[in-house]
């Protein structure tokens, strides 16, 4: 507490101060992450994605007590029933179309359009943290959401199934079995996939955010454009463009769950959303660079 | 700039801002003076928000030079920014943090801020503000004038060479008004410039050594507060129970007076006042005499510089409250 960091120091020592080099600022970050998953609405969305594989294997333990392997509902629903770590897939499975772009278009959207409508903005801004640094570190936090995201909706669901289905060896789609180590490593890797997944919707959302001052019409759009994408997917006519769209990729963790591992669809999947990553992080820094900011 | 000009904190060179078809700062050509307190004065409306925040690179000046803490904007940002704290158009701040954990959050943004001091900085400019009581309450909790002041203790969190206050103090009380003014005053005692915006004239002229007025945009006036009284008009100001004589008398000198009904006070003098400019080819001992002699029972003579106030309204066009 020496009396030049007192409140009452000279101008000299700011001169100072300001003349020192500018530190890595990693504190930012930090500061960012704590915001984040300190704030009641990530809990609540965190918590809403992790009761969907809660009641999934509900719904499925109370339903099989009286028609098992029914063959409805998505792949793998059946599995559920003789091994309880698949409940984790079937979430995801569940979660990939609709409530993880809703979670991820909710904090996406609000990176900068949040900070205007609070007015914190400008002050961010004059503290100062560079137009740059600032989309760099709201960016990393965002992806930082997807991966609490996918890895509570995976742990939600192997701690559920866990419990009320038995746990043991898995046999994968390749019809190899493996146990149940290796098993929650593929776990992993799924949460993992679908982390990467997201990454472009991210780099979405954080462009539209810099369009607007009003958090959830930026969160909005966001999630709009996730629906678009899907629903562009799933046309025949429009084959051409379905290897461009950032969804397409998005159920093909499947390949993860086969002996040997199938890779391919992860790295084409991690280079469609590097190539989303580029361009919509391009157009959010060009865009938020010239922009005045008058919130 | 020639070695002889004093420096300055901020100087603009036709700075011009437009939204569309609107010119909203017309060529602007600001001197504020190290050191100083400089008063940006003018009514809702005039610009002065839009002038604040091309000086702090928020906006991007539509055309003409910035020129802040000797650095040219916005190519040197970067480096001026940290030794410049601001309160820009009332307090932001997320409502679910607590006051400190705002300023914490914002001192975290600023990469030249010390983290090992940075708990200490913090309470020390939630002390200076008066806000010590609320540091751990959270902001949505927290009152206009509260929030004002946490407004202001986040522009104080590191020493600055320049602070920009914003109608810092809109929303508070007339307690808190006196001790945001005493703050500013002791603010220049370690050598910052404070720039301060306000559309109360008052307010300027309590704790501002210079001050710069703004009307629809234009600059209309500039100095130190002694010079611009100097542009206003001397005045003559006479107590008298004779006041239709009393203007006929001044009248013959060329002096056109106003007739100012007596003040309000219980009983005592209700003499109605006469104030009227005073040219410069007479002198005021001439007045009395005459006065005097055409048997205007004279009860009170005064001549004064005319008050920043007449000179305001003069220059704005209205009163100060006024939206544009
Ligand atoms: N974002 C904006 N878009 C268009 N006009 C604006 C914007 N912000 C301010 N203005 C206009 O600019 C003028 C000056 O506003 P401002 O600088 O806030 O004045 P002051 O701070 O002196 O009250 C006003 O006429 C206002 O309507
Ligand atoms: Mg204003």
């Amino acid at each position: 507490m020496s009396p030049s960091n007192s409140g009452v120091a000279s101008v000299a020592s700011g001169a100072a101060a300001a003349a020192a080099r500018p530190r890595a600022g990693w504190s930012f970050l930090a500061s960012e992450l704590v915001l984040l998953f300190r704030r009641r609405r990530t809990w609540v969305l965190l918590a809403t994605l992790a009761a969907i594989p809660v009641l999934v294997a509900v719904a499925v333990r109370l339903s099989t007590a009286r028609a098992p392997g029914s063959g409805r509902g998505p792949a793998f629903l059946d599995q559920i029933t003789q091994n309880g770590l698949f409940v984790s897939v079937v979430a995801l499975t569940i979660c990939v179309p609709l409530f993880l772009p809703l979670a991820v278009g909710v904090v996406a959207g609000d990176t900068i359009a949040g900070e205007a409508g609070a007015g914190t903005l400008r002050y961010l801004l004059v503290a100062p943290v560079g137009r740059i640094r600032l989309l760099l570190v709201k960016f990393a936090a965002a992806i930082a959401f997807c991966l609490a995201a996918t890895v509570v909706i995976t742990a939600a669901g192997a701690l559920i199934g866990a419990a009320l289905f038995p746990v043991g060896p898995v046999v994968l789609l390749s019809g190899d079995t493996i146990g149940v180590p290796d098993s929650i490593v593929r776990a992993l890797l799924i949460a993992g996939y679908v982390t990467v997944s997201l990454a472009g919707l991210t780099a979405i959302g954080l462009f539209v955010s810099t369009l607007t001052d009003a958090p959830v019409g930026a969160m909005a759009a966001t999630v709009v454009v996730s629906i678009v994408a899907q629903v562009l997917d799933s046309l025949p006519q429009l084959d051409w463009l379905h290897p461009y769209l950032f969804t397409h990729y998005w159920l093909g963790f499947a390949d993860l769950l086969r002996q040997p591992v199938e890779f391919s669809s992860f790295s084409s999947n991690a280079l469609l959303q590097l190539a989303y990553v580029l361009i919509f992080g391009s157009l959010a820094i060009g865009r938020f660079t010239s922009k005045d900011i008058l919130s | 700039m020639t070695a002889a000009a004093p420096e300055l904190a901020i100087e603009t060179r036709q700075l011009t801002k437009t939204f569309g078809r609107q010119t909203v700062v017309n060529n602007l050509d600001l001197a504020v003076p190290r050191g100083s307190v400089f008063g940006f004065l003018g009514p809702n409306g005039s610009g002065k928000t839009t002038t604040i925040r091309m000086l702090l690179g928020l906006a991007s000046a539509t055309s003409g030079e910035v020129r802040v803490l000797g650095q040219e904007l916005p190519q040197q940002l970067p480096g001026v920014l940290p030794r410049v704290g601001a309160l820009i158009e009332g307090p932001g701040f997320y409502p679910f943090l607590s006051g400190s954990a705002n300023l914490i959050r914002l001192d975290s943004a600023d990469r030249f801020a010390s983290p090992a001091t940075r708990r200490k900085r913090v309470a020390d400019a939630l002390e200076r503000v008066g806000l010590t009581h609320a540091a751990g309450k959270k902001v949505k909790a927290y009152s206009l004038g509260m929030k004002q002041r946490l407004g202001i203790a986040n522009a104080l969190l590191t020493p600055r060479e320049l602070i920009v206050l914003d109608e810092p103090t809109n929303g508070l009380d007339p307690q808190g008004t006196r001790e945001v003014r005493h703050l500013v005053r002791s603010l220049t005692d370690q050598g910052t410039t404070v720039f301060v915006s306000s559309h109360l004239l008052a307010e300027i002229e309590q704790m501002c050594t210079h001050a710069a007025v703004m009307r629809a945009g234009n600059l209309v006036a500039q100095g130190s507060l002694d010079e611009l009284r100097q542009t206003g008009q001397t005045r003559i100001r006479l107590v008298t129970p004779d006041a239709q004589l009393a203007l006929g008398v001044l009248a013959g000198l060329g002096l056109a007076a106003d007739v100012e009904a007596p003040p309000e006070r219980g009983g005592a003098s209700a003499d109605p006042q006469l104030i009227a400019p005073l040219p410069e080819e007479v002198a005021a001992e001439q007045i009395v005499e005459a006065l005097v002699a055409n048997g205007v029972r004279v009860r009170g003579f005064t001549v004064a510089g005319s008050t920043l106030e007449d000179l305001f309204v003069a220059l704005t066009g209205e009163g100060f409250d006024v939206a544009q």
